[in-house]
């Protein structure tokens, strides 16, 4: 397939995948509220922290609030991933790409589209509950998966979209399992009290993981919570197991069975080895937040090793 | 709730294509007056705002060039469609079969031996200055000796109801994915009408031009691509569309490469060798090696190539000598020159300004006039005289004079009109018709249109661009 399809393929997943990443991030929030005492004040600077966009904040707005933080990451036309952006920028790369797509995925990329547009249009994040635009993103973005998985071919295509999500996926439940960190800086006293647990229990419902989780271990601990998101291999948004399915799609690219023979391949498969073999007490006892920095930069390293591997349009680069 | 009536609709004496006169229905639209006048006019709105959503879901949108980035438009698709009997089409399509014979012989001719140009059937300077003549095409001979295999031909009907022909466009026509949509729904529109009335269908459109496009290569299977500018060109819908219609790669320049003279794609696992080009890029930017040198929409290389024979180009470069509008003039005479026969379809009287005693008259009668570009195109640079301001008259007048190759006047014509849904009613609105031509080992004519309107009234000017919209086509299947 045309190397700037692949390419565009792939950013198209990792802007969808964003997107709805962003509306769960709201929901983080939104649950914390429900489940914490109400003198507990709502704390949204944590928010904009893991998104790695604290810089760009800064410079654009001085006060940090409900409102002006639901603008920031779902609206705004100056924050180059709030959803409008990355939902118009999916849009776009599917417009590039359209006959590689069904009629059924472009329409429905579309109408998130639209949605988007209509809530900016609506300033909707002026609204006093903006919770059900963040869940009408997800279960859109959702309901896209289901159509791309049900009418898109097993080619090239579909597993450098996949792979594009999956990567996405991984670094943004990471940064989910992280706001735990940037709240516990304000309140270190908290750990192991019951708002502690709540606020672990809510982490687990913004990645739609709590029932899942509570029917492996039951019981909710720190330390269990975190081996969830980050090394169960069977949860699809643990951060293992998206790299798990990231492979097998880039095997099924370059038609390796194991091992690697482009850069990309080697980078995630030493990751995932990585993953495979850690154990969560290790983790925790180097620090998690740390733990989380890294795995972060390495996927950023993985993905530029895709872009030589395999979307460069530099001819020296191109095997023949 | 009171249902659509067409007592009061006028035909004000233009040619009406559902009316012969007020209160009398042709024949072709009479079925479809029955079944209007069944539905409400909320019902008829609620099925026109239906073909808007429509259109917006399946993203035939475009920019237009003055607009800034991100503001998208459709165009506007009206649900009363323009019904042409089986008769008429026959007719019609025998006439574009002769022209676009004759139009290739041309082409071919001036890239070649010349005859016309020695037997003076038309003057060398008129030919050779024209913006679409390509000194690099002198000797070639394209597959199957076809220029324009992709061709989409301007009619109008004038007061009497009779065809002419205004313009060829035989370098990159688009809306033929605007023919093929607007069936698609018009069929979701009026299913029980399409049941009764015997519509010619045109779907096959994209199986043909892949087979079009197949034969004119030996390579098998051969690897065929639609060449777009990007998504930002106005008509980039229609290159995704026909691209994914007929299972085609969707490249830009950047994704195309040259090596020793052939055409590749890059691709994942390398470089794919491409045979077929169906290319939507003009041929000024095709390549910055031997056209516009700030073009970065081309591929270096690419001409030599096509030169070479590696590669076919569709349209061939420099098959718009013959869009010029002047030379459009000398069509008829180039029909009997090449082929013996009286034209079936005539042209509209056209005055060359680059010739004196013309020029004379086109100043002398300016206001009457419609004047337009030699090389324009999309409904720009024209004058409508008898709609202009003195103060445009004046300027225009001015511009024939300095540079009088560049125009060429047409008396204005009172193009047809089909009855139109407006804010609150149903008027009449001109219209012209555009079918689509393949050419390549032989020549097919899909029983269909992009039917233009203009929506504004009394405008006479159907262009996108200029407030525009379309509407679906049908050709019945009556003898």
């Amino acid at each position: 397939m045309l190397s700037r399809v692949a390419n565009t393929m792939y950013w198209m997943n990792r802007y969808i995948e964003r997107a709805e990443n962003y509306a769960r991030f709201m929901d983080v929030n939104f649950n914390l509220a429900l489940e914490s005492p109400s003198e507990t004040i709502e704390q949204w600077k944590p928010l904009v922290v893991i998104t790695g966009d604290w810089p760009l904040y800064e410079s654009l707005y001085q006060k940090v609030n409900k409102k002006q933080v639901i603008y920031f990451l779902g609206f705004d036309p100056k924050n180059p991933n709030s959803i409008y952006n990355c939902i118009t920028n999916a849009r776009e790369n599917a417009r590039a790409i359209r006959p590689e797509l069904t009629k059924e995925v472009w329409e429905q990329i579309n109408s998130i589209y639209f949605f988007v547009c209509k809530g900016l249009e609506k300033k909707r994040w002026k609204s006093d509950d903006p919770r059900s635009f963040f869940k009408k993103i997800r279960e859109d973005c959702q309901l896209l998966y289901g159509i791309f998985d049900a009418t898109i071919s097993r080619n090239d295509g579909w597993h450098f979209g996949k792979i594009g999500q999956l990567l996405e996926r991984a670094d943004k439940t990471s940064r989910v399992i992280d706001v735990k960190y940037h709240i516990l800086l304000t309140n270190t006293e908290a750990v192991g009290t019951p708002l502690d647990l709540m606020q672990w229990a809510a982490l687990l419902k913004s990645v739609s993981a709590y029932d899942m989780y509570r029917k492996k271990y039951g019981k909710l601990t720190a330390l269990n919570i975190s081996e969830f998101l980050i090394l169960d291999k069977t949860f699809p948004r643990s951060m293992l197991c998206c790299l798990i399915h990231a492979e097998q799609s880039l095997h099924a690219i370059t038609g390796n069975s194991g091992g690697f023979s482009t850069s990309a391949e080697k980078q995630l498969g030493k990751l995932k080895s990585e993953l495979e073999f850690a154990e969560i007490a290790d983790i925790f006892n180097s620090g998690l937040h740390e733990y989380i920095d890294g795995f972060q930069q390495r996927l950023n390293v993985i993905s530029t090793h895709f872009y030589n591997s395999f979307f460069t349009t530099q001819i020296e680069q191109i095997q023949q | 709730m009171s249902k659509i009536d067409f007592s009061k609709y006028e035909t004000k004496g233009f040619y009406d294509e559902m009316f012969a006169a007020t209160q009398e229905v042709r024949p072709n639209y009479e079925l479809f007056k029955k079944r209007l006048e069944k539905l409400s006019r909320n019902k008829l709105e609620f099925l026109q705002h239906a073909t808007d959503r429509a259109q917006l879901s399946l993203g035939m949108t475009f920019n237009v060039y003055s607009d800034n980035k991100g503001v998208e438009r459709i165009l506007h698709l009206d649900i009363i469609p323009r019904i042409v009997s089986g008769p008429d089409w026959d007719l019609l399509a025998k006439g574009l079969e002769q022209r676009i014979v004759a139009l290739n012989m041309f082409i071919d001719d001036i890239y070649n031996d010349q005859k016309a140009l020695k037997d003076k059937i038309i003057p060398r300077d008129l030919v050779l200055s024209s913006a679409g003549y390509l000194k690099e095409c002198i000797g070639l001979k394209p597959p199957e000796n076809v220029w324009s295999h992709i061709s989409g031909t301007d009619l109008i009907r004038d007061g009497e109801g009779n065809f002419h022909v205004l313009e060829d466009n035989l370098r990159c026509p688009s809306g033929v994915s605007y023919m093929l949509e607007n069936r698609e729904i018009l069929k979701r529109t009026f299913p029980e009408l399409f049941e009764k009335l015997h519509v010619r269908p045109v779907h096959d459109y994209s199986h043909y031009l892949r087979d079009m496009l197949e034969s004119l290569t030996q390579e098998y299977p051969a690897t065929i691509a639609v060449l777009t500018p990007g998504t930002y060109n106005s008509a980039y819908f229609e290159h995704a569309y026909l691209a994914q219609q007929m299972g085609a790669e969707l490249v830009e320049g950047r994704d195309l490469v040259v090596k020793n003279s052939f055409v590749y794609m890059i691709t994942t696992k390398g470089l794919q060798k491409v045979d077929v080009i169906y290319r939507r890029v003009d041929d000024d930017f095709l390549d910055p090696l031997v056209f516009n040198k700030d073009s970065l929409l081309g591929t270096p290389g690419l001409f030599e190539a096509y030169l070479k024979g590696n590669v076919v180009l569709v349209n061939a470069p420099g098959a718009g000598v013959a869009d010029d509008k002047a030379v459009y003039a000398y069509i008829p005479r180039l029909i009997k020159y090449y082929m013996g026969e009286d034209v079936l379809l005539p042209n509209i009287k056209t005055y060359i300004c680059a010739e004196e005693q013309d020029l004379g008259y086109v100043i002398e009668n300016i206001g009457k006039l419609v004047v337009k570009q030699t090389d324009g195109s999309g409904g720009y640079g024209m004058l409508i005289g008898p709609h202009a301001s003195k103060k445009e008259i004046e300027e225009f007048t001015i511009k024939v004079k300095n540079n009088p190759r560049n125009y060429i006047a047409q008396p204005m014509v009172n193009l047809s009109r089909v009855p139109t849904m407006t804010e609150d009613t149903i008027e009449g609105r001109h219209v012209d018709l555009r079918p689509y031509v393949l050419y390549g080992k032989n020549i097919k004519i899909i029983p269909g249109a992009l039917t233009r309107v203009a929506l504004t009234k009394g405008s006479l000017v159907v262009n996108s661009s200029q407030g525009g919209g379309s509407k679906d086509t049908w050709v019945l299947d009556n003898k």
